[in-house]
């Protein structure tokens, strides 16, 4: 009811201000990033992402966008979900091993 | 506007921010990545905490506000999973129900309600599963905490099986479950929802708190009412209660059954919870036996005429027999004096003083021994989630 249309009205918020969360927490400068900012700050600050750096194998980072399109519902397609994991296993994984 | 400002965070913030370069007391043994987005933040009602995200907000409490048996309601660690938070406005209409298919009626209750029926108060931990999960290694997925996801407060409210009574219990009933006002973002999203068991529901130190530590609930930690589980992580501590469901039925929610679990048998359980049991996995619940040095805090200088340790022990509940501290790394170990506790479900604070010490660095270390027989492991019982991280804590301080 009334949270109902909190939530709503939450998701239009963060929807209408990706410059000031990107301005809060700057993502790295690379392919994939305004993807990466509008699907992940739908539902929660951008800050979960350098939090959990530099430590994630490309598997775990799978894994968690999987997560978030298939048991919390992010409307993220094929594609995307690509482009996403891509740039979180390139500017936020593990180093890779020499 | 001012709702919204409010929502979309706390966010919204009415202090200033300091980068981690001024939080020299963090932990090294967070990512690298967990020190430099962590930033102390003041939201409206708290003194300034270390944010880890802030939509939803998770705050964790500085190491200095450990140094006493009760944390500050303006200090108390915040915890959320879903960025759709109440406002007060939004809870001006609240009440709290009370039914399900094993209860005999369904009721609405008022906060007034609430508080005609007998109150009673306890002193207890209420810690996130998840706290000092930074500090495991190797890194796991999650919201990286340091050691101050978790808090100490007296809550004052009516029991839950009280309440629960208004309602009336069947005897076919094994679990209650519980929801609260705060929401998903995304309709695609689960809603946050968790269940207890039928015993634990009706245990005496069950309570629905109103009050914390002598006053109204904050905002963050759950006004106007949250649910108290002495003993079990905070995952089952439901904040904004909105309905109860007294339930035939194990409670089928992804954060019963995909989140908040852990190897069947590996940690110690008093009672567990068998209803939500699968051949691999139970549900987290019981705390573990754990400590803290509270100061000095990483990184200070101490004098080498000696020193005062102070710090914390805890557990499920069965309450603290020793706490043994080391000043040399770990290769001699000294027993802490213990203060008496507030209950057994609190804080017991401790001292040890150190006597003199030879200039350079020392490494402190601390280690519980609960009345159940346990002690600190000193290799992390490694699970996914990165839950019940009690390692004991090591920390350096220069000797001057």
């Amino acid at each position: 009811m009334d949270h109902r249309i909190l939530g709503s009205l939450l998701l239009m918020a963060s929807l209408a201000a990706p410059t000031a969360m990107a301005q809060r927490v700057p993502l790295a400068q690379a392919p994939g990033k305004d993807m990466v900012e509008a699907a992940c700050s739908s539902c929660h600050s951008l800050s979960y992402i350098p939090m959990n750096s530099r430590f994630l194998s490309p598997e775990v980072w799978k894994a968690e966008v999987t997560k978030m399109r298939t048991v919390f519902g992010a409307p993220i397609d094929d594609d995307a979900a690509n482009t996403i994991i891509g740039y979180l296993v390139s500017q936020y994984g593990a180093p890779k091993k020499p | 506007m001012r709702r919204r400002d409010i929502i979309v965070g706390a966010g919204a913030l009415i202090g200033h921010e300091a980068s981690a370069a001024t939080m020299p007391w963090l932990s090294p043994d967070l990512p690298d990545g967990t020190r430099a987005e962590a930033h102390l933040v003041q939201t409206p009602g708290k003194q300034p905490l270390i944010q880890l995200s802030d939509r939803p907000p998770n705050l964790e409490t500085p190491i200095q506000a450990f140094r006493t048996a009760i944390t500050p309601n303006d200090q108390f660690f915040v915890r959320y999973h879903l960025a759709g938070i109440p406002d007060e406005k939004s809870l001006d209409t609240w009440n709290l129900e009370v039914g399900g298919d094993a209860a005999e009626r369904t009721v609405k209750l008022t906060a007034q309600q609430l508080n005609d029926l007998p109150q009673t108060e306890i002193t207890a931990v209420c810690q996130c599963s998840g706290n000092g999960r930074g500090l495991v290694q190797p890194h796991v997925p999650g919201v990286q905490w340091g050691r101050g996801g978790m808090g100490c407060a007296t809550w004052h409210g009516p029991r839950l099986r009280d309440v629960l009574g208004r309602a009336g219990v069947k005897s076919e009933a094994v679990e209650v479950w519980v929801e609260g006002a705060d929401l998903p973002a995304m309709p695609g999203t689960p809603e946050f929802r968790k269940s207890l068991p039928l015993s634990r529901a009706l245990a005496a130190e069950t309570i629905v708190a109103t009050t914390m530590n002598g006053g109204p609930l904050p905002l963050l930690n759950g006004f106007p009412a949250r649910l108290v589980v002495p003993g079990w992580t905070a995952t089952y501590w439901m904040k904004h209660l909105t309905r109860i469901t007294i339930s035939a039925k194990p409670l089928d929610s992804f954060w019963m059954k995909k989140a908040y679990r852990v190897p069947a048998g590996l940690f110690p359980v008093a009672q567990g919870f068998a209803t939500q049991d699968d051949a691999s996995t139970w549900p987290i619940t019981d705390i573990v036996v754990n400590s803290l040095i509270a100061t000095p805090i990483h990184g200070e200088q101490v004098e080498r005429s000696g020193f005062t340790v102070r710090g914390i022990a805890w557990d499920n509940g069965s309450g603290i027999q020793r706490v043994d501290v080391s000043l040399d790394g770990g290769k001699s170990w000294l027993s802490a004096l213990l203060d008496r506790e507030l209950s057994l479900y609190s804080f017991r604070t401790w001292r040890l003083e150190s006597g003199p010490l030879p200039r350079g660095t020392a490494e402190l270390r601390v280690r519980a021994t609960s009345n159940s027989k346990r002690t600190q492991p000193e290799v992390w019982p490694a699970n996914p989630a990165g839950y019940h991280n009690n390692v004991p804590q090591r920390l350096t301080v220069k000797v001057a």
